[in-house]
């Protein structure tokens, strides 16, 4: 099953800058080393916070392009991790291990797939 | 004759261990809606069959085989539930089945602690936990849960239907966790069992002070946590604790079903039996290092229990039991019992400047029992005025019937003096 954790940092309006006493670059090192060697990492990346651009295509066609993310909000995603394990369970376990969870929060979601019943 | 004793032992078995059947289909398919229907379908076979055919010598474990079989029927049927269900690997159980089909009674696990842990997960809402282990493992229908709750039917089936779709596509598995993890995932679900007792001991709003039903499922609920785990400490002090609170039932209303107060109580009619089981369980539930706060509000219980009246309770014990339980737990809520039962060791006046600190509390803003307990101290204190202004701002606040009605008596009888 596969869970995209979403790596909420505290958005750069909000703070100023990143917080000096954030995770360090050893510490997401080394929960990428885990969760390769563990084999269960798809992918997974940090993402620039100091830009982000907003599309939008209105109902007649305009196209909609704005500075900043489409939400002003507290967070921002600064990175994400898209893994293959075989329960929510698994997915936390890894979320909380997760150098971000311990500064900002980790959101856990599903990759969607039809709903059968 | 034999017809009428046959569909008398299905509901029998189905009273007992519904829940258990339940619980095995859908540990062995990892899915809800999938165990729900052929838990269903087998009682209706066992209907139709055993009035004809007489009562099999192991009903669970055929009620276990027919539900199975009908399961695999489905999958077999059903290409787009086959493909679902091949994702959580159920090919693998089938080529080998945990429970043989003659399997006697006892032979079979009691899966319900896996049951226990899915509905109470942590990624599912506190309403929607407690929605789900009245609904699958108390098996109350979905209108006696929605009764339950105050809420519609409709509503209580649409958050039934949402949580189990959160189990599913988010996959909640069904499992018990780890020994190193029993620790941050058992509170939640002790907390759900409490929050079922709590609502059926003091009904949030409506006529009657108490939902003795609610209560009474709870108790069952923490017996069958009790009987899976029998060495957590704490499940023992929860049992306990709602045993040594609901042995006080029949004394807590009066013949108009108006609310009578512990200092009030014909303790003769407290249930000297679940008195007694209750102390015998809180013993081991406070033995050992790190106790924890079900123990110890059980041993608090336990000694209201123990009282021949109110005055002469062990204040000093109780007391010191809070001040146990406010380190364990600094809530304000915590907080305020221990104000109450400081004012009863050592006076009305020592207890007012503990409740004041209170008053601006963020959880505690629009709690009626703060200004109702202020206006006890201020009442015993002889300061009438206050008294009454304070019991009029607690029964701005409460909503319970019974629970107003006893406001008002006491704003009645300041008025008298």
């Amino acid at each position: 099953m596969k869970y995209l954790l979403l790596i909420n940092t505290p958005s750069p309006e909000s703070t100023g800058e990143r917080p000096a006493d954030g995770p360090t670059v050893e510490e997401f090192m080394a929960f990428d080393k885990a969760v390769s060697d563990a084999g269960v990492k798809l992918d997974g990346n940090a993402l620039d916070i100091s830009n982000a651009t907003t599309v939008r295509v209105r109902v007649d066609g305009e196209r909609v392009v704005t500075d900043g993310p489409f939400a002003e909000t507290r967070e921002i995603v600064g990175g994400y991790y898209l893994i293959d394990v075989p329960d929510l369970d698994a997915a936390l376990d890894w979320a909380a291990r997760c150098p971000g969870a311990r500064y900002g929060t980790v959101e856990v979601r599903t990759v969607w797939e039809p709903d059968l019943s | 004759m034999n017809g009428q004793r046959a569909t008398r032992s299905v509901e029998a078995v189905f009273r007992e261990d519904r829940s258990r059947l339940l619980a095995l289909l859908a540990a062995r398919f990892g899915d809800l809606d999938l165990a729900e229907e052929t838990t269903s379908e087998a009682i209706e076979a066992a209907l139709r069959r055993w009035p004809v055919d007489g009562v099999p010598d192991k009903p669970l474990a055929w009620l276990l085989t027919t539900a199975r079989r009908k399961a695999i029927d489905r999958i077999r049927r059903d290409r787009a539930y086959a493909e679902r269900l091949a994702a959580l690997q159920v090919e693998s159980d089938r080529a080998a089945p945990t429970v043989p089909p003659e399997a006697g009674f006892g032979d079979i696990p009691d899966e319900r602690l896996q049951l226990f842990f899915t509905c109470c997960h942590p990624a599912l809402s506190a309403e929607a936990r407690a929605a789900l282990t009245l609904r699958f493992l108390a098996d109350l229908t979905t209108s006696e849960v929605a009764r339950a709750f105050l809420v519609p039917t409709a509503t209580m089936a649409q958050r039934i239907v949402r949580a189990k779709r959160k189990i599913r596509t988010a996959r909640i598995p069904f499992r018990v966790p780890g020994p190193d993890e029993l620790p941050a995932r058992l509170p939640s679900v002790l907390r759900v069992v409490y929050l079922v007792f709590t609502e059926g001991y003091a009904a949030s709003s409506g006529g009657d002070l108490m939902r003795p039903d609610l209560a009474e499922e709870a108790i069952r609920l923490a017996r069958i946590l009790h009987r899976l785990l029998p060495g957590e400490r704490e499940v023992t002090g929860l049992l306990a604790l709602l045993l040594l609170t609901d042995a006080r039932r029949a004394a807590r209303t009066d013949a108009a079903g108006g609310q009578v107060l512990l200092e009030d109580q014909d303790r003769a009619l407290w249930d000297a039996d679940l008195i007694a089981e209750g102390q015998r369980l809180v013993v081991p539930a406070l033995t050992g290092p790190g106790v924890g706060p079900y123990a110890v509000q059980a041993a608090i219980a336990a000694l209201h229990d123990e009282a021949t009246d109110f005055e002469t309770t062990d204040w000093p014990q109780i007391t010191a039991l809070y001040d146990v339980l406010f380190q364990i737990d600094p809530s304000p809520l915590i907080a305020l019992n221990r104000a109450v039962a400081i004012a009863m060791r050592d006076g009305p006046q020592a207890g007012l400047p503990l409740l004041d600190a209170l008053a601006d509390t963020e959880e505690l803003r629009g709690y009626h029992l703060l200004p109702a307990a202020r206006a006890d101290l201020l009442r015993r204190l002889g300061r009438t005025t206050e008294a009454a202004a304070a019991y009029r701002a607690a029964l701005d606040l409460a909503s319970n019937e019974p629970e107003r009605a006893t406001l008002i008596r006491r704003l009645a009888t300041l008025a008298g003096r």
